[in-house]
């Protein structure tokens, strides 16, 4: 998108000083090795990204290196001198700025306290507001961030207070910059101003580690890959020429043909799901469509443009409107989940800790805890047949874990998500909604749950998959419905399923047929 | 962090019963013996079914605040709806008691269990309809129940019939094959209670339900109706736990229960239940009151400390379970 990402610098010359080097770094919890033989360096005008799946010590590295952790063996060299942080501030007086992966600002204080919090600055003992304000004003206006210092964080959007959040970073003197991930909480749209910001920083000669999942901005960003697994390093890559598929099979640590299952070819005709008019207040509005028998229908678009509270509407979880809904041709209305499930009609949701499991249950309660008056049809709990329920749904979803008395808590990402598939598909639904499959779990995982998805829509019933990853959509649907702004803004198939048009209809009110802006899909 | 492959799963037989389970049944066993170290006499046989049919008044309310707690909620007003109930009932059985005789006292039982749980009912509907949080719905509703029980005895008290005394009397002095009945009542509540807990889909919900509410309504539990249920529950607990103390109290008076919803939120979280919700132990709740009036009983039978100062110890105690509840959950 930008020119900046091509720029030639990248190529480099001579290799410069590295400002911070890791030796070795090693860290383990109560036995447990994270992270061993950790050793890179991050130089000057240089970013430097890192990546790796869930739990392959990105994490851990980048508290290592800013001073939140102290390693159990190795150490850090900065410009070719020993340094210990014993704490985050040791780091930061050292130059090195960490910016976090989740927003953590005081959201009723105002943008110039949060940048200062902790580190006022006062006169004769007195706050002094006004050199705060107008430094925070400065350091605002650096990035590029046009907030006003005097704003308070919780009227700002999401974007707004990762930059507030940057700029805290890099109040005072920085040499060292690691992102966190920090584009995980950000729209397509509101990336490509901070890759920007980034770029900015690096032509300034400052150090920068990038943490990032996401391959694509690894590719327009990164000078150099350190790539992780299993708390290891695989190695250190030049990025030129590393594609993103490249740097997934290093991640992975095999060479996979392809994320996606194979395309059925097949005939879709009879309407499985139909929705006509649907209003859900302040999010949704009149919006009609139909799924149909044995598809895959994806519904993208961007946060907040009304796809969860659709199905959340539909399923009786938030207050809705609907002018019919027709499963299978009949009409039907549900006040409720319970409802919803019993008529066969599965929803998963987005948020698989929150909403989706108990953390703290064992897996069996958690498995049969949608579908109690199925699994124990008596008052009483048929705890035999309910094992033997987990036992199978182990074997089917291949979950992995340690014992069948582990928590819920204590699976990984995609083993919770297999669980809440599992959980939700007890009910035994003719149409699941699952609302963002794949997010934060790693590729091995990820592949595996589309070839669930696939595998459900081949046993005869019908799956809308939400998602905020476009490749995913274009992967595994048959057709992909665009939201934006509680409507749904454009239908892509085919050929014409791609990033760009998915891009479009999410962000542009013009769609396919120049509509008019406020009469949108009339 | 990565998980191990190559391992089977294995599921344990049977009971996996961690020390944070077994934590109040220990502390019962530890007191019993400084109990016997301190004065033999207190391992008497006579003195031990004293003490616990003590307790089982407050553990029969515990067991129902078990389930309320466990459910995510909590219920101030048990110690004024007990005494509210027992009012009702008494003034009911001196009100029939001329025509029907004797007749009065099962009559009198089934108007204070109705009464137990329409207040449980109360409770439970302003707490979910109303939307209110617990702490201050059932604030106040125990003023309303404590100002009701004042109001009905005029300030004074209501005295159980003369007539209706000595029938009435075995329901709590009385013992089958020399247990008391209070100790029977009790065991039979706690059995039923942890049945219904353990091994009911309404227990699983309850529990999921005091877990985290999004995760039951996404599965499709009505939050609403598990509690609200648990309140009804705590009503009739309190109910029963009314009709066997009738005997014992004689009376009703603007006092009777005073202060008896700390005892029971207090025996409830040294039985291991989570306050927060999301993990009930009946029996460890029947544990926690016991020990609760185990403290008691031993400051009175030794010299050491003032028996003035037994709230103090409970207190004491209460933040000590938390503090190892705290530990224990690592």
């Amino acid at each position: 998108m930008t020119a900046l990402g091509a720029s030639p610098s990248r190529a480099g010359g001579a290799a410069p000083a590295p400002v911070l080097r890791s030796e070795r770094l090693a860290k383990e919890f109560g036995g447990v090795t994270v992270l061993s033989d950790a050793s890179l360096d991050i130089r000057a005008g240089e970013i430097h990204a890192v990546i790796g799946e869930n739990g392959a010590g990105k994490s851990t590295l980048m508290r290592l290196l800013s001073g939140y952790l102290k390693p159990s063996d190795g150490g850090l060299l900065m410009d070719g001198e020993p340094v210990i942080f014993d704490r985050p501030s040791d780091a930061q007086a050292a130059g090195i700025a960490l910016v976090h992966q989740e927003i953590l600002l005081a959201e009723a204080l105002t943008v110039t306290e949060n940048i200062f919090i902790g580190r006022e600055v006062t006169r004769f003992g007195r706050l002094d507001e006004r050199a705060m304000r107008e430094a925070a004003a400065a350091q605002l206006a650096e990035i590029g961030c046009n907030v006003s210092p005097r704003a308070r964080v919780c009227d700002l959007s999401l974007a707004n207070r990762q930059l507030v959040q940057i700029a805290k970073a890099l109040l005072g003197t920085h040499r060292v910059v690691i992102f966190d991930e920090p584009t995980a909480v950000l729209t397509h749209e509101e990336v490509d101003p901070l890759l920007d910001i980034i770029l900015e920083l690096k032509r300034r000669g400052v150090a920068i580690l990038y943490i990032s999942h996401r391959l694509d901005e690894v590719e327009r960003l990164a000078d150099r890959v350190t790539v992780l697994r299993d708390g290891r390093m695989v190695g250190t890559y030049d990025a030129e020429g590393l594609t993103p598929h490249r740097m997934a099979s290093l991640m992975v640590g095999r060479e996979f043909a392809s994320l996606y299952p194979a395309r059925l070819e097949r005939e879709l005709a009879e309407p499985a799901l139909e929705i006509e008019h649907a209003e859900v207040p302040g999010f949704v509005r009149d919006v009609s469509l139909t799924l149909r028998k044995g598809e895959i229908l994806g519904l993208a678009g961007m946060i907040g443009a009304g796809r969860t509270e659709l199905f959340e509407g539909l399923i009786g979880l938030r207050a809705a409107s609907f002018g019919a809904v027709r499963l299978h041709g009949r009409p039907v209305h549900f006040g409720s989940p319970a409802q919803a499930a019993a008529a066969g009609l599965g929803y998963l949701t987005e948020d698989r800790k929150g909403k989706g499991l108990l953390l703290g249950e064992r897996l069996a309660p958690n498995l049969t805890l949608a579908a109690l008056d199925r699994v124990h049809p008596l008052a009483g709990l048929d705890l035999a047949g309910e094992a033997r329920q987990l036992d199978q749904a182990v074997r089917s979803y291949d979950i992995r874990l340690r014992n069948l008395d582990a928590k819920a808590g204590q699976l990984s990402g995609g083993n919770q998500q297999k669980l809440l598939l599992a959980k939700v598909m007890l009910n035994d639904p003719s149409v699941i909604i699952i609302d963002e499959p794949t997010r934060g779990i790693d590729i091995a995982n990820k592949s595996q749950i589309y070839a669930f998805i696939q595998s459900l829509v081949r046993e005869g019933r019908s799956c809308v998959v939400i998602s905020s990853e476009m490749q995913e959509l274009i992967g595994l649907c048959d057709r992909i419905l665009v939201m934006r702004s509680g409507r749904i803004n454009g239908e892509l198939t085919g050929g014409a399923m791609s990033e760009s048009n998915v891009a479009l209809y999410a962000t542009s009110s013009v769609a396919g047929e120049k509509i008019p802006e406020e009469h949108a899909h009339g | 962090m990565a998980d191990v492959a190559a391992a089977p799963p294995r599921a344990s037989q049977g009971w996996s019963i961690g020390w944070g389970d077994a934590g109040p049944f220990l502390a019962l066993i530890a007191l019993v013996a400084i109990g016997f170290l301190i004065n033999p006499d207190f391992l008497s046989a006579n003195n031990i079914a004293n003490v616990v049919t003590r307790s089982a008044f407050i553990a029969i309310i515990a067991i129902g605040a078990t389930f309320v707690i466990s459910s995510g909620g909590l219920d101030l007003s048990v110690g004024s709806m007990a005494a509210f109930i027992t009012g009702v009932m008494i003034l009911f059985m001196n009100w029939v008691a001329p025509n029907v005789g004797t007749a009065a006292i099962p009559l009198g039982m089934a108007v204070a269990l109705v009464t137990g749980i329409a207040c449980g009912l109360l409770n439970g509907t302003i707490v979910t309809l109303g939307r209110i949080e617990p702490f201050i719905a059932t604030l106040g509703t125990m003023g309303i129940f404590r100002a009701l029980i004042t109001y009905m005895t005029d300030g004074g008290t209501v005295a159980i019939d003369r007539s209706l005394r000595d029938a009435y009397r075995p329901v709590y002095f009385g013992d089958v094959l020399g247990v008391p009945i209070p100790i029977l009542v009790s065991l039979a509540v706690a059995l039923v209670a942890a049945y219904v807990l353990y091994r009911t889909r309404f227990g699983r919900r309850c529990v999921a339900v005091g877990a985290n509410e999004d995760v039951a309504r996404y599965s499709g539990i009505s939050v609403t109706r598990v509690r609200t249920m648990a309140y009804v529950i705590q009503g009739a607990c309190v109910a029963i736990a009314a009709i066997c103390y009738v005997p014992r109290l004689g009376a009703a008076t603007p006092t009777t229960g005073l202060l008896w919803e700390l005892q029971v939120i207090t025996a409830v979280v040294i039985g291991g239940t989570a306050l927060r919700g999301g993990r009930g132990r009946v029996w460890g709740t029947v544990a926690g009151a016991v020990i609760l009036e185990f403290i008691a009983n031993l400051m009175v039978l030794s010299d050491f400390v003032s028996e003035y100062l037994v709230a103090a110890v409970q207190g004491v105690i209460i933040i000590i379970a938390m503090l190892i509840q705290r530990m224990s959950k690592r």
